[in-house]
């Protein structure tokens, strides 16, 4: 069960972080339209973290009071499960520290110009589509039916993203080059969503979670086909930036989570 | 017939409060009246974006940062509206921004206050969405048809805000010892500026007799601002806080509260470019616009190359 548990937070802590990302984009979009857009795929990967959350609260709830105990590292989430309280979703999401989270790392990677967040998105994008249409089958249905759901959105996100791919790929000669050059920084990040962790393994093999190994051929005939039509080159080189899913994260986390937490950390233990 | 008539029939038709539409003659003062008015009130939409912005990604429950950005998307969605409610009158969005940045347009005063603490994302719900919905409700029968239009859609939204706003003060002043006194601080930084919201006091807004006249405007300054103060107040006591005015009292004979006197000095000051935030606040819209060029640039190449292969392809057929 815990294993369980560490995967879904690791779902939920990428749509979190990501969504975090994306949120920061509020007010300051290259064009009022896009301005919106982003606030709505924002707001859908906040949506899809909760369900992930409360998924995550109730199964760790329903845990024996020893198995729950040293399940993380925060103090505070160990103060909760001592005095025998449940935890929900904001516990999860406020209360734990850098060395709880399982996001990836291009999750967590600043949104820089507008051809960074595009790259971003397409990277991720592409790959929860091909993601959640397989997590729809698990046999847990809590994280089948987060997946049904969100398989929508993420559908749209995947053409938002590829769409302005190709818009900034195929459009001057300025975001031509800006757009290939976020391709190449990001693709280092890529090679972390397919490399296959004990957890994820075992829930694959559990038939809970997703073989992320199987969906990379997939994933690079997508996006080739994209950045083909973008007049763009597919980067090359090694993909070893990774970490994430095994809590070992890049220094952007930490600042992160220091404003997304802020205030359950200044005023513990109130209600909002 | 000859522009005298064409006054003629234009009069006739705000006297008989039928809607003015964009083909429709119209004076130009008119016209210039309802530009000033509808992108002034689409810059407040797009710049107030920006102190609630502030605290989106430092809002302190999953559910409450889901509810705070959704609302500032609703504010870039009436941005939206506005700016095209003014652009049926001759001017484009590029050419309103560029007013905006270069300080020639305004924008309402009150975004120029900053946000420092989460009661703020109540108090703003609460006070400034508020004051806001006083003169938006009256705005829904302005006499421009498509501004009009616009105001309805907005005006369902911002009581939205008002709710949702109150409802964080609420939960707050449930809660604990300190969330009250954060409560009650927002309460106190944020009561004067909504009521400058309402602008000068009428024997001293220049353009208030000429826009009742033309129906642009439905009520002065003065009554929508003592209409606001009292239903505040009412508000106000169920959350069992104080507003920071000791000239606030119940007036039988008026059937009104009366209230102190609004510090004029510092209106002035803050719509000129001098209040807390105003630096900032432009700062933050220039830059997403100037960073945002060569995105533009790039879009607008992109559909026209479109455009010359659809043409090709055509040919080629």
């Amino acid at each position: 069960m815990k294993n369980r548990i560490l995967y879904t937070l690791q779902l939920a802590d990428n749509a979190l972080i990501y969504g975090h990302r994306l949120s920061e984009w509020c007010g300051h979009g290259p064009v009022l339209e896009q301005d919106i857009a982003l606030t709505n795929i924002s707001l859908d990967f906040l949506g899809q973290a909760r369900g992930f959350y409360q998924h995550a609260a109730n199964l760790f709830n329903a845990l024996p009071l020893a198995e729950k105990q040293g399940m993380f590292l925060s103090v505070a989430l160990e103060e909760k499960v001592k005095k025998g309280e449940n935890i929900d979703e904001d516990d999860l999401a406020y209360l734990r520290d850098g060395w709880d989270f399982r996001n990836l790392l291009i999750t967590e990677q600043p949104n820089g110009d507008w051809a960074t967040t595009v790259a971003r998105a397409f990277y991720f994008d592409t790959f929860n589509h091909l993601y959640y249409t397989q997590l729809q089958k698990s046999n847990d249905l809590q994280l089948a039916a987060v997946a049904e759901k969100s398989l929508k959105e993420v559908t749209y996100h995947k053409r938002w993203s590829s769409e302005w791919v190709i818009r900034l790929g195929d459009g001057t000669q300025e975001s031509h080059e800006k757009m290939q050059a976020a391709l190449n920084d990001l693709w280092p990040f890529t090679g972390e969503m397919f490399r296959m962790t004990d957890v994820e393994q075992e829930m694959a093999d559990g038939k809970t979670g997703v073989d992320a190994a199987a969906l990379h051929s997939q994933w690079k005939q997508d996006i080739v086909s994209i950045i083909d039509e973008a007049t763009l080159q597919l980067p090359e080189g090694t993909r070893l930036q990774d970490g994430g899913k095994d809590v070992r994260h890049s220094e952007h986390l930490g600042y992160i989570l220091a404003e997304l937490q802020f205030i359950q950390r200044a005023y513990p233990g109130m209600e909002w | 017939m000859t522009v005298r008539d064409f006054q003629q029939a234009f009069d006739e038709k705000i006297d008989r409060e039928i809607a003015i539409e964009p083909r429709d003659w119209m004076p130009d003062n008119y016209r210039k009246t309802l530009i000033r008015q509808i992108s002034q009130h689409a810059h407040s939409e797009i710049v107030g974006m920006l102190p609630e912005g502030n605290w989106i990604t430092r809002a302190p429950s999953l559910r409450r940062k889901a509810v705070l950005l959704a609302k500032v998307q609703d504010e870039a969605g009436h941005g939206l509206y506005l700016y095209s409610a003014a652009e049926t009158l001759g001017i484009t969005r590029d050419e309103m921004y560029e007013q905006l940045h270069t300080g020639k347009a305004k924008y309402s005063s009150i975004f120029n206050y900053p946000t420092t603490s989460w009661a703020d994302m109540g108090a703003i719900g609460w006070l400034v969405d508020g004051a806001a919905i006083m003169n938006q409700v009256a705005l829904c029968r302005t006499s421009y048809g498509p501004y009009a239009r616009a105001m309805v859609r907005i005006c369902k939204e911002e009581s939205f805000h008002q709710r949702q706003g109150y409802e964080i003060l609420l939960q707050m002043s449930k809660g604990t010892e300190i969330q009250r006194k954060m409560v009650q601080d927002s309460i106190n930084r944020w009561w004067w500026p909504s009521l400058m919201m309402f602008g000068p006091s009428d024997d001293n807004s220049p353009n208030t007799e000429q826009s009742m006249r033309w129906r642009v405007k439905r009520f002065t300054n003065d009554e929508l601002r003592q209409r606001f103060v009292d239903v505040t107040v009412e508000q106000c006591n169920i959350l069992g806080m104080k507003l920071p005015d000791p000239d606030l009292k119940w007036n039988e004979e008026r059937g009104h509260y009366d209230f102190g006197e609004i510090n004029w000095e510092e209106f002035w000051n803050v719509v000129n470019g001098n209040g807390p935030c105003n630096k900032e606040r432009l700062e933050a819209r220039t830059k997403a616009w100037e960073n945002g060029q060569w995105v533009r640039d790039a879009a607008l190449a992109y559909s026209e190359k479109r455009k010359q292969r659809a043409k090709s392809d055509t040919k080629a057929a």
